[in-house]
């Protein structure tokens, strides 16, 4: 017993934790009042009716069931699927170029000085631009890009968007990181005379990876949202933010549908942060310092 | 940890992310690929290879749905090639605004709603209404009959939805014609669904009559576990109120209409929309199969609704489909002048200029239409019986 617990404590522990909420959920839907609770004017809880709280398994069942009554139309199950893995596909791509882009940028200002004063508040206020203004642009300004026979597609405009929410915490993190070095060790590369470079791959990078990983496994989390409020935004079909807009038409007289894809949002930001751990224990040597998870 | 262990963990992790990378499922642009018949598919690709087609591109006000049935079945039914177009639409989206991505030269044409081009125009946005395809406004305001709102001058006290963005002038001026001020309700901003319409947050709801009025008859009266009728609802209809504003029509660059070759492609794209939008009238059922299968993902119930009371806005048309009606241009253009939505602004503050619209277009493809023996007045319309079942589906 011992042995198994052991084995498979984390396994049996996120079992336990999702069990509690969907419990939580049903307790709340069962005993709760049915107008919610309310303080003065405003509710702190939800009502608990099934337009508002469909039960665990209703929404569960929903998935099982035909999108549309059309025929041929797929089951939930697949629709969400195939909407899941097309977002999150988007979701990688404007990761790994946030994280290219992030990692060039803190490799730059921590190279000079002048160059992070110059940038660094840039950096900062881009994030305080609002996604639903930037996406218009975005994909606005790439329909007018064409690369020899490379046509801009919608899609390259969601990636974009993605990567521009990706990048920030790279940047912010891998510049901290590489500057994490205690001035003693600086000081006995400088001595030998080491160069930029090789103090870099030797000495800066391995002394970035603890605070570098929570900024990956961060840029994956917005990489995920920028995807998803993207699709929302310009309306590109295929993907979870779509099905969204798509299936809140339904939410009076199917209240279990428009779940399904916040399930699917749910789902394919656990496989990207999961991504990120299997990284984080292949660069498990360099994490010498305790910062990281 | 062994290190081909840790060099594995890596691999797995970037083959996840290439195999993401890899996995387009279909779609994946905002240009819709309308399912064409097999004989009107080859007809396109053949007179494509041939190059005898000029592209045009349609920017649509939202993503699929019969709202713009009459576009797809264009496509489908092969009327845009046979004057010559190669027409590819493209779906809008929430942030997606069709007169800006027109006005920029991004796409030929776009749908939009008469009240909210006319702000861009003053903005400076220089383009045109060509065809006035929705002859009424579909805008409603609803309630359930308990609540006893049977007209505006009830709403004063009530909790009044309106989704804003541009959605609210007829409501405002509906209020405004029965003296009931913004302050004399309590506004509450609506969602997408019907829900807090449902719980009764909101007494009266926007709904339009081809969408949200359907959402509510789709679902499931508690009280006598039935789908709702339409016997337990209010309506108020701005058609009928006087403050109906002009809604989807088909906007071109004023610019480029000084261009011979434009003018020609105008009137073509016109003549085949109406063509189209005349099959809809005749085939409802079969124009809510091609935006089925071109990718809307509504109901089948609620797509036939949709077509079925699109329909009823555009037919029977008293001047012919497209023409602009002048008085209620005029209409359209007084409310925008003269009504203030809740922070006091109004739409436009002078009057648009002459560029704003324009029939010559519309009135040349009428012609060729009825020289062709399409009617383009439907005067013997009859809307279809669509029943609703739960959920839409």
């Amino acid at each position: 017993m011992a042995r198994i617990w052991s084995r498979f404590r984390a396994v049996i522990l996120g079992v336990l934790g999702i069990l509690a909420v969907v419990g939580a959920w049903d307790m709340y839907k069962a005993f709760g009042p049915e107008q919610g609770v309310l303080v003065g004017e405003t509710r702190i809880l939800p009502r608990t009716t099934d337009l508002a709280m469909p039960h665990s398994w209703e929404m569960l069942q929903r998935f099982g069931e035909p999108v549309t009554a059309l025929s041929g139309a797929p089951d939930a199950f697949n629709a969400v699927y195939d909407a899941s893995l097309f977002s999150l596909g988007l979701a990688a791509r404007g990761w790994v170029i946030g994280v290219v882009v992030g990692l060039l940028l803190a490799l730059l200002m921590s190279g000079f000085r002048i160059v992070e004063s110059a940038l660094l508040p840039w950096v900062v206020l881009s994030q305080t631009v609002p996604l639903i203004a930037i996406a218009p642009l975005v994909r606005r300004w790439g329909s007018e890009i064409e690369i020899g026979s490379y046509i801009w597609t919608s899609q390259d405009s969601v990636a974009v968007i993605a990567a521009y929410l990706a990048f920030f915490p790279v940047a912010v993190g891998a510049l901290r990181g590489l500057k994490s070095p205690e001035a003693t060790h600086l000081d006995l590369m400088r001595a030998f005379g080491v160069g930029w470079w090789l103090t870099l791959v030797t000495l800066r990078i391995p002394a970035s990876v603890p605070y570098l990983l929570p900024a990956l496994r961060l840029g994956a989390a917005s990489a995920v949202i920028g995807a998803v409020v993207a699709e929302v935004s310009i309306g590109l079909k295929g993907g979870l933010g779509r099905m969204v807009i798509d299936y809140a038409v339904a939410a009076s007289g199917d209240p279990a549908k428009p779940w399904a894809p916040i399930f699917g949002a749910v789902a394919i930001g656990l496989v990207a942060a999961g991504a990120i751990g299997l990284l984080g224990l292949a660069l498990r040597p360099f994490r010498l310092t305790g910062v990281a998870q | 940890m062994k290190p081909t262990l840790k060099l594995g963990a890596a691999v797995v992790a970037l083959g996840l992310v290439a195999s993401a990378c890899g996995s387009d499922g279909g779609g994946g642009s905002s240009e819709v690929d309308v399912a064409a018949n097999e004989d009107c598919a080859t007809r396109t690709q053949e007179a494509r290879d041939a190059g005898e087609l000029t592209e045009v591109s349609l920017q649509l006000q939202w993503v699929s749905q019969a709202q713009f049935a009459g576009y797809y079945a264009a496509v489908a039914e092969c009327y845009y090639v046979d004057e010559g177009l190669d027409v590819k639409i493209v779906e809008g989206g929430v942030d997606i605004v069709p007169q800006d991505v027109l006005a920029s030269g991004d796409v030929d044409y776009a749908i939009s709603w008469v009240p909210k081009v006319l702000g861009s125009i003053e903005q400076g946005a220089q383009i045109t209404n060509v065809a006035q395809i929705f002859e009424r406004s579909a805008t409603t305001q609803i309630s359930f009959k308990d609540k006893g709102i049977a007209e505006p001058a009830d709403l004063k006290g009530k909790a009044v939805g309106s989704w804003g963005f541009g959605n609210e002038w007829e409501l405002f001026a509906g209020m405004q014609s029965a003296n009931v001020g913004v302050d004399d309700i309590n506004l509450v901003q609506q969602a997408f669904d019907m829900n807090a319409f449902l719980a009764g947050d909101i007494d009266a709801a926007q709904a339009m009559t081809y969408n949200e009025y359907a959402q509510v008859l789709e679902t499931v009266n508690p009280k006598t576990g039935e789908l709702y009728q339409p016997e337990d609802l209010n309506v108020i209809d701005w058609n009928d109120v006087g403050t109906a504003m002009l809604q989807d029509a088909i906007w071109a660059q004023t610019e480029k209409l000084s261009e011979e070759a434009y003018q020609e492609q105008t009137v073509a794209f016109i003549k085949a929309s109406i063509k189209g939008w005349a099959f809809v009238r005749d085939n409802p059922e079969d124009a809510a199969t091609i935006v089925a299968e071109s990718g809307s993902e509504l109901g089948e119930s609620h797509q036939l609704w949709m077509t079925n009371e699109v329909n009823k806005l555009i037919w029977p048309s008293t001047n012919g489909v497209g023409i602009i009606d002048a008085a209620a241009w005029k209409q359209t253009v007084d409310i925008a002048l003269n009504t203030k939505n809740e922070t006091g602004a109004t739409i436009i503050s002078k009057e648009p200029p002459a560029t704003a619209y324009s029939n010559e277009y519309v009135e040349q493809a009428l012609e060729e239409l009825e020289a062709d023996g399409v009617d383009t007045k439907g005067e013997g319309f009859e809307p279809i019986e669509v029943t609703l079942n739960a959920g839409g589906k």
